[in-house]
């Protein structure tokens, strides 16, 4: 039962932080070259560009539910098994919702960086 | 940092709230915070040119850049499944920076955005594939 709680925490958690990312990611393209428009028009045409994009919000929020989810599940879980599953779930996940909500093109040496990194990650978070 | 600095300032009780305010003016904690938000703004400036499967994997060099930190500043032992999943993680970003950072999309989604327009063009003249044809986004 225990099992369930934890693991079904994971993937709340991993759930919200690629919701997040994916938002974050898709506002920051309809804001633009950051650097490109700082060189134009200043820092604060950024920043009200930023201010001014509902997705940055969106993002925002669904990254601190994530935040707030990952203590939750560590309250249910060991720190050694929540921490890591759901960080490298996470580079898997967001690789897949990338391809299919970001339209990417995820080829083959992304999909074998990102299954590298969530290995890494677990041996080193483990 | 943060974990550092809230170690110092003690456990953190729900009726006692005030010890967050506290917390927060505890200088490594106020170090860490800012170092966060540098953190979550060089993230955003990356987004706004990459893809995020390109960027998440680059941010997963600050778990090895943590490993080594603890290694040589703080003198903690790092056994060998730990030197595999740094190398596994580095071997990982060392894949993607081969790559192009960036999905090239014919038809860009913002025409009427001229800074964006003008990145576009230099990107796509950086990359060498100005007016790729939709075939090459195929698969591998």
């Amino acid at each position: 039962m225990s099992h369930l709680y934890t693991w079904s925490g994971i993937l709340i958690v991993v759930f919200f932080s690629v919701v997040g990312d994916n938002l974050m990611s898709r506002a920051m393209k309809q804001v633009g070259d950051v650097h490109a428009i700082v060189k134009h028009s200043g820092v604060w045409t950024v920043v009200g560009r930023v201010l001014s994009n509902s997705n940055f919000f969106l993002a925002v929020s669904a990254m601190a539910v994530a935040f707030f989810s990952l203590l939750f599940a560590l309250s249910w879980g060991d720190v050694s098994l929540v921490a890591p599953a759901a960080a490298s779930l996470t580079f898997i996940a967001n690789a897949f919702a990338a391809k299919i909500f970001l339209h990417e093109r995820v080829d083959r040496r992304r999909w074998i960086a990102a299954v590298l990194v969530a290995a890494g990650v677990v041996l080193l978070a483990g | 940092m943060l974990s550092h600095g809230m170690k110092q300032a003690g456990n953190i009780s729900i009726h006692h709230l005030q010890g967050v305010i506290l917390a927060v003016l505890n200088p490594w904690v106020a170090i860490g915070i800012l170092l966060l938000l540098a953190f979550f703004a060089s993230y955003m400036n990356a987004l706004s040119w990459a893809d995020l499967t390109y960027v998440l994997p680059a941010t997963s060099l600050g778990y090895v850049l943590l490993a080594l930190v603890a290694k040589f500043a703080l003198h903690e032992q790092i056994s060998m499944l730990r030197w595999l999943g740094i190398a596994l993680i580095s071997g990982g970003v060392g894949f993607v920076a081969g790559g192009p950072a960036l999905t090239a999309h014919p038809h860009d989604e913002h025409p009427k955005d001229p800074l964006l327009e003008k990145s576009a063009r230099s990107f796509d003249r950086a990359q060498g594939k100005g007016g790729a044809p939709t075939g090459a986004e195929a698969e591998l």
